[in-house]
C-alpha cells in the first residue's frame, strides 16, 4: 500500500478515521515491512484474509513464507510457533476464535509461557497469539467467549487486549516487537468501530504496552474495564453525568501483569471502584482487581469494590446473549449499589 | 561378514526391519527396502571402534546417573539402558549444522552432540530446569510433555527452509525424537501433517521401546509404527534399534534426503527399554522376566563387540581401557553432580520475562523482605 511508504514527508501526521479491524491490518502490514522476520501464520489467514479480514491483502504483498495459512490445527500453529521463534523468527499466530483456542492450550501454558524460565534466560519466543474474543455479535457456541482469565493466572505470558483503533494500531506493533510471548485479545465485535489512528505515529513515542489508561477523567467512582467493555464503560459515565456522578473509566489495556499503580490512584481518589468485563465472574480478573485494591487502597474505599461480569454459566444463546452480556444499565445498577452503601 | 540384500533378521518382528549387524554380531552388507532403497555403512576400524566406545560410555554414564538416583543425589533418572544403539547410530548421523530435538532420555544423542553429559543433570537433581541455550548445542532443551516437542522440530524445520537452507547437500536438517506412546499424541500427528505439507526438512525418529511406562504397544496402534508416515504423504523405515550401524545408516540418509529437499521422513527404531521406564517406576507390575531376558540376548553392546573380535578389529586390550576410560568418565560426573550448588532461593524469581515484571519483581522484593525479617532473631 503506497500510503505506507513513509519516504514522503515525516511531518505529514497522516491522521485517519479507520476501523479495530483496519488498524490492526495496518499496525500488522508495518510490522511484516520493518522486521523480516515476522511471520503471520493461522487458518485462512492468507488468500481470505482471516474470517474478520484483519490479514487482508498480507499474502499478496508479502508471500506465503510470511503469511502462511496453515493445516487446522491449533495445537500445530502454536507448536510450530514455538520452533520458528527457537529458528529467530517472530511469529504472529492467529486463533480463529476464543473457544477454538483450547486444543493449543498445552502447547501455550506449558511450552510457550515456560520455555524462557526453563531454559535460564537461553531460549526466547516472542511470539504474539491473537485471539477475538468476547460476545454481542449473534454467533453460534464457541464463537464469543472470554477465556482471557486462563492465561492472565499464566505465569510467562503477558495478556493484553486493545479497545479502540489507536491502541490497535500501537499494541500490535508493540506486542510483536517485544521478546515476551503475548496473547492478544482483540474485541471482536469492537472490530467495526471507527477512531482515528495516526498511520505515522513513532512507536518509541506510543503508550507503554502494560500501562492502564485513564480514558476518562472523573471523581466520584471507578469503573474497570477493557476490550469491549471499554465502549460500554463510557457510555454508562456518559449516562451517569446526567445524573451528576462524574465516573473516571480506566481502561486495563494490560491484563498481566496489571498496571495496579494506575488503578490505586484513581481509587484512592474516588473512593469506589466497579470492575466490568464479559467473562464470568467467578475466579476473573474482577475477583483479583477487587482482591488487590481491597489490599491497597482499604481505608479509601467507601463501598466493596464490585463486579459487573458475565453470569457463571457457559455463553449462552445468542437470543439471550444480550441478557447475558454487562451493559451500560448494569453498570448503572452497581453504580448505584455502590453509592448507596 | 554374511553378504547379500535382506531386510528381515531371524529375530525381527512381522514385517521386517533394516539390520546390518545380527545379535551374533555378523555383518550384513546391505539391506535393500520395499521401496528401492539401499542402505549400507562404510566405516573404517577406527570409526568401528568409536562407535564401541561411545555405546560402553553412555551406557557407564547412564549406569552412574542411576546410581546417583539411588543414592539420593537425583530426584529422578530416566535411564537409556538398552537404547544405546539407537541413539548414540542416530546421533552420529547428524552433522553439525543439524538441530534435534530430544525428549527426557535422548542422554546418548546429547553425547554424540559432543555435550557435556553433565547439562541434563540440573534437571534431575532439581537445581534447574535443565536450561541450556538450543541453538548454541544445536541440542533443544529436554521437553517433558509427551510429543510437544515434535512440533517445535517441525516449525523449526520450516525456518530451515524459509532461511534458504534446504535443497543442498549442505543443507540443515532437523531431528525429533519421541517414543512409541508419543504417537497417540495429537500433536505429534500434527507435525506429521505440517512436515508433511510443508515438505520440512525433518526427519522422526522414534524410539519404540515396546512399552509407555506400563503400557504394551498394543494399547497404542493396531499396525507398526512406521507404517503410518504412508497415511501423512512420507518415508517410514524401520530398523533395528539395537543395531547402532543400521541406526546410523537409515538416519544418515534419511537426514541428507531432508536437507537435500526431499521432505520428512520416520524412523522406527524397534528397540526395549531395559530397565525401569524412570527411577520411579516399577516394571515387574508389568512385565514378565523372560522377555526381558530375550532382549538380553539382542543387547546394542554385545553384538558390536563380537564383530570387532571376529574381524580382529579390536582386543581385549582395547575393551578393557574403553571400560576404564567410560569408568573414570563416570565417576568425573559423579563428583561435579554432587558439587551441584543448590540454586539461591530468590533465584527462582529469574528469567520468568525476557523484558522483566513490575510483579514479579515486587514479589521477589516482598520475598527478600520477609526472609531479612528473621535475621538476628530465633527462627
Amino acid at each position: 500500500m503506497a500510503e505506507l511508504n513513509r519516504g514522503g514527508n515525516p511531518q505529514q501526521n497522516r491522521g485517519e478515521t479507520i476501523t479495530l479491524g483496519k488498524a490492526l491490518n495496518h499496525g500488522l502490514r508495518r510490522s511484516l515491512e520493518q522486521d523480516s522476520k515476522v511471520v503471520i501464520m493461522g487458518e485462512d489467514v492468507g488468500k481470505l484474509g482471516g474470517v474478520f479480514r484483519i490479514t487482508d491483502g498480507l499474502l499478496k504483498d508479502f508471500g506465503d513464507d510470511r503469511v502462511i495459512d496453515t493445516p487446522l490445527a491449533e495445537a500445530g500453529i502454536i507448536g510450530t510457533a514455538v520452533g520458528l521463534a527457537i529458528r529467530g523468527y517472530r511469529p504472529v499466530c492467529e486463533i480463529q476464535f476464543d473457544g477454538f483456542v483450547f486444543p493449543a492450550y498445552n502447547q501455550i501454558v506449558a511450552q510457550v509461557a515456560k520455555m524462557f524460565y526453563r531454559s535460564k534466560g537461553n531460549v526466547r519466543l516472542p511470539i504474539v497469539i491473537r485471539i477475538p474474543f468476547g460476545g454481542g455479535i449473534g454467533a453460534v457456541e464457541h464463537h464469543s467467549e472470554s477465556p482471557e482469565a486462563y492465561f492472565a493466572h499464566t505465569p510467562g505470558l503477558k495478556v493484553v487486549t486493545c479497545s479502540n483503533p489507536a491502541d490497535a494500531y500501537a499494541m500490535i506493533q508493540q506486542a510483536i516487537t517485544s521478546d515476551d510471548p503475548i496473547v492478544f485479545f482483540e474485541p471482536k465485535r469492537r472490530y467495526w468501530e471507527k477512531g482515528e489512528v495516526d498511520l505515522d505515529a513513532d512507536l518509541s513515542g506510543a503508550f507503554p504496552l502494560h500501562s492502564a489508561r485513564v480514558t476518562r477523567e472523573g471523581t466520584d467512582a471507578t469503573l474497570l474495564a477493557y476490550g469491549p467493555m471499554v465502549r460500554t464503560a463510557l457510555d454508562a459515565a456518559s449516562a451517569a453525568a446526567e445524573d451528576g456522578r462524574n465516573l473516571e473509566v480506566i481502561d486495563l489495556r494490560s491484563l498481566s501483569p496489571v498496571d495496579y499503580d494506575t488503578i490505586y490512584a484513581s481509587v484512592r481518589k474516588t473512593g469506589r471502584a466497579i470492575v466490568v468485563h464479559e467473562a464470568p465472574g467467578n475466579i476473573g480478573l474482577g475477583a483479583e482487581l477487587a482482591a488487590r485494591v481491597t489490599e491497597h487502597c482499604f481505608y479509601n474505599l467507601e463501598a466493596p469494590v464490585l463486579r459487573v461480569t458475565g453470569y457463571d454459566i457457559p455463553y449462552p444463546a445468542a437470543r439471550v446473549e444480550e441478557d447475558y452480556l454487562p451493559d451500560l444499565d448494569r453498570v448503572l445498577d452497581a453504580v448505584d449499589r455502590s453509592f448507596g452503601w | 561378514m554374511a553378504n547379500g540384500e535382506r531386510e528381515v533378521g531371524a529375530d525381527a518382528p512381522a514385517g521386517g526391519f533394516v539390520q546390518l549387524l545380527t545379535p551374533d554380531g555378523d555383518r550384513i552388507d546391505s539391506v535393500t527396502t520395499a521401496d528401492g532403497t539401499t542402505y549400507s555403512v562404510d566405516f573404517t576400524d577406527e570409526e568401528y571402534r568409536g562407535l564401541y566406545r561411545d555405546l560402553v560410555t553412555v551406557r557407564r554414564l547412564d549406569a552412574e546417573a542411576t546410581a546417583l538416583q539411588r543414592q539420593g543425589e537425583l530426584g529422578i533418572w530416566a535411564s537409556l539402558l538398552g537404547q544405546e544403539a539407537a541413539q548414540v547410530g542416530s546421533g552420529r548421523a547428524l552433522r553439525p549444522q543439524d538441530m534435534a530435538f530430544p525428549t527426557y532420555r535422548e542422554h546418548g544423542v546429547l553425547y554424540t552432540r559432543s555435550i557435556d553429559p553433565i547439562m541434563p543433570f540440573g534437571l534431575f537433581r532439581g537445581v534447574d530446569q535443565g536450561g541450556w541455550d538450543a541453538n548454541e548445542h544445536r541440542f533443544n532443551g529436554y521437553t517433558i510433555v509427551i510429543g510437544s516437542q515434535t512440533l517445535h522440530a517441525t516449525g523449526y524445520a520450516m525456518g530451515v527452509t524459509m532461511d534458504g537452507k534446504t535443497g543442498t547437500p549442505d543443507g540443515e536438517a532437523v531431528i525429533a525424537y519421541f517414543g512409541d506412546g508419543a504417537t497417540s499424541q495429537g500433536e505429534v500427528n500434527e507435525a506429521f501433517v505440517w512436515a508433511g505439507v510443508f515438505n520440512a526438512p525433518m526427519v522422526f525418529f522414534c524410539q519404540n521401546n515396546q512399552y509407555a511406562i506400563s503400557e504394551p504397544l498394543e494399547r497404542q496402534t493396531r499396525i507398526p509404527l512406521y507404517r503410518r508416515a504412508a497415511g501423512f504423504g512420507f518415508p517410514g523405515v524401520r530398523i533395528d534399534g539395537n543395531d547402532v550401524l543400521a541406526s546410523f545408516a537409515v538416519t544418515r540418509a534419511a537426514l541428507d534426503s531432508a536437507r537435500n529437499g526431499q521432505g520428512p521422513t520416520l524412523i522406527e527404531a524397534y528397540t526395549y527399554r531395559m530397565g525401569a521406564h524412570t527411577s520411579s517406576d516399577d516394571p515387574t507390575r508389568y512385565r514378565i522376566a523372560s522377555e526381558v531376558e530375550s532382549w538380553k540376548a539382542k543387547d546394542p553392546i554385545s553384538r558390536l563387540k563380537a564383530f570387532l573380535t571376529k574381524q580382529q578389529v579390536a582386543d581385549e586390550a582395547f575393551f578393557t581401557e574403553v571400560d576404564e576410560s567410560a569408568k573414570t568418565l563416570a565417576l568425573d560426573l559423579r563428583e561435579r553432580v554432587l558439587a551441584m550448588p543448590d540454586p539461591a532461593p530468590d533465584t527462582m524469581f529469574d528469567h520468568v520475562y525476557p523484558n522483566g515484571s513490575h510483579e514479579v519483581d515486587a514479589q521477589r522484593a516482598r520475598f527478600a523482605d520477609y526472609h531479612a525479617s528473621f535475621e538476628g532473631s530465633e527462627h
